[in-house]
């Protein structure tokens, strides 16, 4: 297979997700990891980036459960009498990222444990019009 | 004490600057008021209140703090166009955004034009024109503030960020939803005393209305015994982004704000009771996934520890202050990352009444963001006339008890840390 090299960038993200694989970005120069696709590192500042993909595992670190949703998310049946749970995300290679948090008692939140196991919902995240990473306990 | 960044070298302004004057519209929701008609009227409020009167043409700059007239009212440029309403073209006038600390990032660079010798007299402000949109619409013109890559896309709004802010504070302290909802409660306390503020009442007083007129309408009157009873109906107070409920959410406003600027050496000509700005920091901030704690805003530990470092004080000597509560939680998080409290403390501080009108360590006595009212770019500037107001003792009916009032603090963030501007002003 030829080697493809994408620009860092959230529309390869995205065109990789809809592929099938959660890739991220890695310094090759200092190592830091980065789960959104940036053409530059933030930390040492140099452009040695290379794709790295995530295993899509890691566990919630901070949720909310929202009534008032943006339109995209009414389009989609949400609303006050049927929020969606979204949150930060702790990826087990270290880096956090935020997601859309699916199959999960949303009405219920307080029955919700942070800390909780989760992984990819490869298939939800790319659903519809708008993608974007969603995860679901397991 | 928080531990506090080191805020990298001490900066000092080339010449000291003052505030001398203050003018602010009635906040609120005007439907048939635009930017300019609000601006106008806060412009109006400044010249009436300027002790020793001026020549607009004495205004050399302005700045001006606005987030989004281009997609709440389809107005972009706003800057000169206010100057042409406030009858001050040509002076050269810049619209500045940093969503909602625009206008205390406004009122930065009207402070550095002056200390670095160009100017003597600048006028700074913000404004905000947010009603005609429906509540939607505002939800996702406030988003555009986040990460429209990674946090958007993820369902996150606005006040679902703050949620997940809040929930980390809870699991992580011992913070609850009571101690949440006593942050609303006190802000409307101080609400109900601020004739400017969009809700000048208390909550208690709105829980009482909205009985009466179920009463008045035949239809069955709530039992609640008391404004936290209210508080906790979900029908009364849905849920927004749990944890956090209406009331826990600053409100949708229209508002303008401005104050006058002159070098602290001119400043007698204006007025007698000028206001020195004797510290100020600025710094950025990451998105929350991306951010080191998920119970603080690193930039605002980092804009307080440059503004204390220039004015040569600590936390312990700010005597009253006015800090970002878009959202209850935020006030807690603001109190801690400002020192005043140390990280975890905020909830207890509130319980106790400390961070009351009459407490040790008053906070919000305009009624903050959440019962004054939040347009989003005048709130920077609001913030600053509220404390120079009280250190002038011309706060009226909410007045700090305090006689040797002294030194205030203004905190005010844009998005959820992105920006946070911090100032520390004397009473000359």
């Amino acid at each position: 297979m030829a080697t493809e090299v994408r620009e860092f960038n959230a529309a390869a993200f995205y065109a990789y997700l809809k592929e099938g694989r959660f890739m991220g970005v890695r310094c090759r120069d200092c190592g830091q990891l980065s789960a959104e696709a940036r053409p530059m590192c933030p930390s040492c500042h140099r452009r040695e980036m290379e794709w790295h993909q995530f295993s899509g595992r890691g566990w919630l670190s901070a949720f909310t459960c929202i009534s008032v949703v943006p339109a995209s998310l009414a389009a989609q049946g949400y609303g006050r009498n049927n929020p969606y749970c979204s949150g930060i995300v702790t990826l087990e290679e270290g880096p956090r990222i935020s997601a859309r948090i699916l199959g999960v008692d949303a009405a219920n939140p307080q029955n919700i444990p942070t800390g909780m196991a989760l992984t990819l919902n490869l298939a939800a995240s790319v659903a519809g019009e708008n993608p974007g990473l969603v995860f679901e306990p397991g | 004490m928080a531990t506090l960044l080191t805020g990298g070298r001490k900066r000092q302004l080339g010449r000291p600057v003052s505030i001398v004057g203050a003018g602010l519209s009635q906040f609120g929701a005007f439907q048939d008021k635009t930017s300019r008609d609000l601006f106008v009227e806060a412009f109006q409020d400044l010249l009436e209140n300027l002790d020793q009167g001026m020549d607009v043409a004495d205004i050399e700059c302005g700045y001006i703090g606005n987030y989004s007239a281009d997609l709440f009212e389809g107005q972009g440029h706003t800057a000169p166009i206010l100057a042409d309403w406030l009858g001050m073209t040509p002076t050269p006038v810049t619209r500045i955004e940093n969503a909602c600390a625009s206008s205390g990032s406004a009122l930065r660079e009207g402070i550095m034009a002056i200390a670095s010798g160009m100017y003597d007299v600048v006028l700074v402000g913000g404004v905000e024109k947010m009603t005609n949109l429906p509540t939607e619409g505002v939800t996702d013109v406030l988003a555009s503030a986040a990460d429209g890559l990674y946090e958007v896309p993820a369902g996150l709004t606005f006040p679902g960020i703050y949620g997940a802010l809040a929930k980390a504070h809870m699991d992580q302290y011992e913070t609850n939803l009571t101690h949440l909802l006593k942050v609303g409660i006190k802000n409307h306390n101080n609400g109900a005393l601020n004739p400017k503020a969009q809700f000048n009442s208390t909550l208690r007083t709105m829980m009482e209305r909205r009985m009466a007129r179920a009463e008045q309408r035949g239809e069955p009157v709530p039992d609640w015994q008391d404004e936290m009873d209210f508080l906790n109906d979900d029908r009364a107070n849905p849920w927004i982004a749990w944890p956090l409920r209406l009331y826990d959410c600053a409100p949708i406003t229209d508002g303008a704000s401005c104050v006058l600027l002159a070098a602290a050496e001119i400043a007698g000509s204006f007025t007698d009771q000028p206001v020195q700005i004797v510290g100020t920091g600025q710094a950025s901030g990451r998105p929350l996934h991306n951010a080191a704690e998920l119970t603080s805003l690193a930039a605002a530990r980092e804009a307080a520890a440059q503004a204390y470092a220039m004015a040569g004080v600590g936390p312990a000597d700010i005597q009253v202050a006015e800090v970002h509560d878009c959202f209850t939680i935020a006030e807690i998080v603001a109190i801690e990352d400002l020192g005043f409290f140390e990280p975890g403390e905020g909830p207890r501080a509130v319980d106790e009444g400390r961070t009351a009108l009459h407490g040790d360590r008053p906070i919000n006595t305009s009624g903050g963001l959440k019962a004054k009212g939040h347009p989003v770019g005048a709130s920077g500037v609001a913030q600053v006339i509220e404390t120079f107001h009280q250190l002038r003792g011309e706060a009226g009916l909410r007045q700090v008890p305090n006689p040797n009032l002294e030194l205030g603090l203004t905190h005010n963030v844009g998005g959820t840390g992105g920006t946070c501007v911090v100032n520390i002003l004397r009473r000359v």
